[in-house]
This record gives structure tokens, sequence and C-alpha cells, in this order.
């Protein structure tokens, strides 16, 4: 996949307001199963209920690193549509909150870019369930947006 | 507590957590001192289809299971301790085709938090390719509903 073509399939999510074909490049993103909604202005992420992403089988609870592999992808993704980024970020570093367990239902993430220089993006990430005002995880992320 | 029980208690441990199953996770060492997992390579859980390097989630979902296990090294008695946070910071990017491989410690552990660290590498651990900590929370023996599980996880007459 070359740059070019990553330029035209975001031009083309967001023209068609689909963005199934731009996740179905990334393996992981698929193997969870990650969704996206644009919302207005803004997007939100949407990781279905999966029995091959439990972690705890008792409760049941989702694993809580696809919990995080949803918010790192959602964040990667966020950069990519909206800030103009024209390469996949790569990660730096990434510190997970968890707050309420991820019980066995569809998962939501929502981001929010604080500050983007030239060379890194650091991005807050909140991920729900029930209700947004209740998350069940926070994490920020710094990601290298310049070269790859 | 034996090198052959803690082995034993991280397999079953690891076997009934289903998402690192679907990941293909296996137990390459424990002992008192700290668990190693591995995650195979394969191209499902690439992050990157350029360059073929594993996503960072299925790192952290390494080092996350890692450091959750690596409590059985410590305690004498299985305990469900739910993650409360965890940071990696990534050294360089993983390798890709090359299997990554996932210790962790307890390095102190209170009557309610167990404070764990470790890394991710793949060829050499000297040259990790992240460096992670992590606080679990003590849910104490007996919380409601995970007895079946720590019977499971602890064995036999244990």
């Amino acid at each position: 996949m070359s740059d070019l073509n990553l330029d035209q399939l975001l031009s083309q999510a967001h023209a068609q307001n689909d963005y199934d074909p731009l996740i179905n490049l990334i393996p992981y993103a698929k193997l969870l199963g990650i969704e996206c909604l644009r919302l207005g202005d803004d997007m939100v992420f949407r990781l279905p209920a999966n029995k091959d992403n439990i972690g705890n089988p008792i409760l049941p609870a989702i694993h809580g690193g696809v919990i995080a592999g949803l918010m790192e992808q959602a964040a990667m993704l966020h950069l990519l549509m909206f800030m103009g980024t024209p390469h996949l970020p790569k990660i730096i570093d990434f510190s997970i909150d968890y707050l309420r367990a991820g019980h066995y239902r569809d998962t939501y993430a929502q981001c929010q870019v604080w500050r983007q220089g030239r060379r890194v993006a650091n991005v807050a990430i909140t991920a729900w369930q029930a209700k947004q005002t209740e998350p069940i995880a926070t994490a920020r992320a710094h990601f290298k947006v310049d070269e790859p | 507590m034996s090198e052959t029980l803690i082995l034993e208690r991280a397999q079953r441990f690891l076997s009934a957590l289903r998402h690192c199953q679907v990941l293909g996770i296996q137990v390459h060492g424990a002992d008192p001192q700290g668990l190693t997992l591995r995650l195979p390579y394969s191209p499902h859980i690439v992050g990157n289809p350029q360059t073929g390097v594993i996503h960072g989630g299925a790192i952290t979902t390494l080092m996350d299971t890692t450091c959750g296990i690596s409590i059985v090294c410590a305690l004498p008695e299985f305990e469900m301790c739910p993650t409360l946070d965890l940071r990696i910071d990534y050294m360089h990017p993983a390798e890709p085709d090359k299997d990554v491989y996932g210790f962790a410690e307890c390095y102190r552990v209170t009557p309610n938090i167990i404070f764990t660290r470790g890394y991710a590498y793949q060829s050499d651990p000297q040259q990790p390719i992240a460096h992670v900590v992590g606080t679990f929370m003590r849910m104490g023996k007996s919380l409601q509903g995970n007895r079946e599980l720590q019977r499971t996880i602890q064995g036999g007459g244990a």
C-alpha cells in the first residue's frame, strides 16, 4: 500500500462517509471487529460484542488488552482522519486507566487531540459502554506523526 | 511454591482467557522471579500493512496478560486481580515475522495492590521493544463468582 493509496482511501472515506475500506486495510482492527461511525464532525469508534474478545470468562469481561487495542486504534484513525497526518502514526507510549469492568457488550471510544506538534501528537481517549459519562477506561497516548 | 506449580497455574490461568487463545499466546517460562509469555507473529495482528509490524494493541494484550498472570509467581494462592492501570513505553518498533516475548515480575505486593513491571522483546531481552509497568487491585480470595475459576487455576487438591 503506497501513501498515495492511503490518501485516496481517506478522501473516499470522507466523501462517502464509509470508513470500512480504511479499517479493512488494518488486519488487527479487523480481527477485533472495530467499526467507525461519523456523527457530524465527530467520530465514534465501536467494538461490537464478540466472544473472541473476552478475557475474564466468569464475568464475562472483555480483555483489558482488547479495550486498549480499540483505544489505540481509535487514536490512530482519529489522527489520520482529522489532523491531516500523511502516514499511519507510530505509537511512542500508551497509558491506560481501567475504571470499570468492560462487560460482554458493545464498547465505544472517542478521542480528543490535546496537542499536535510537527513531530508528536498527544491524544486522550475515552471508552464507555452504557453511558459516555461512565467510562470503563481512559487513556492517553503519544504518537510520532512525521516521516514514517 | 515450586516452579512446576507456578508454571501449571500460569498455564491454566492463560488457557481460561479466550482472547489470549485467539492470539495464540503461550507460557514460555515461569518461576518465583517472574513470568514470560510468547505472542507468535501472525498476519492477523498486523497494525501497519505497509511494514507488517504487529499492532500495539496486541502487544498491550500480551503485556497486560503477562503482568496480570505474573501475580501467580508472587502469591501463594490464586487471586483474581483486575488491572488498575498499565503504561507501555515503546523503545523501537517490533520487527515483522518475529514472535514477541513478554516478561513481567511483581516488585511490590501490599494487602490491596500489586505493582508489576516488565518488558517486551523479540530476539534479545537486552534490547526490549517496550517497557511496561502495571498496577493490579487485589479482590481477595473469596470474590463472588470467582471461586470456580480459582479452583480451576489452582488445580487439584490446592
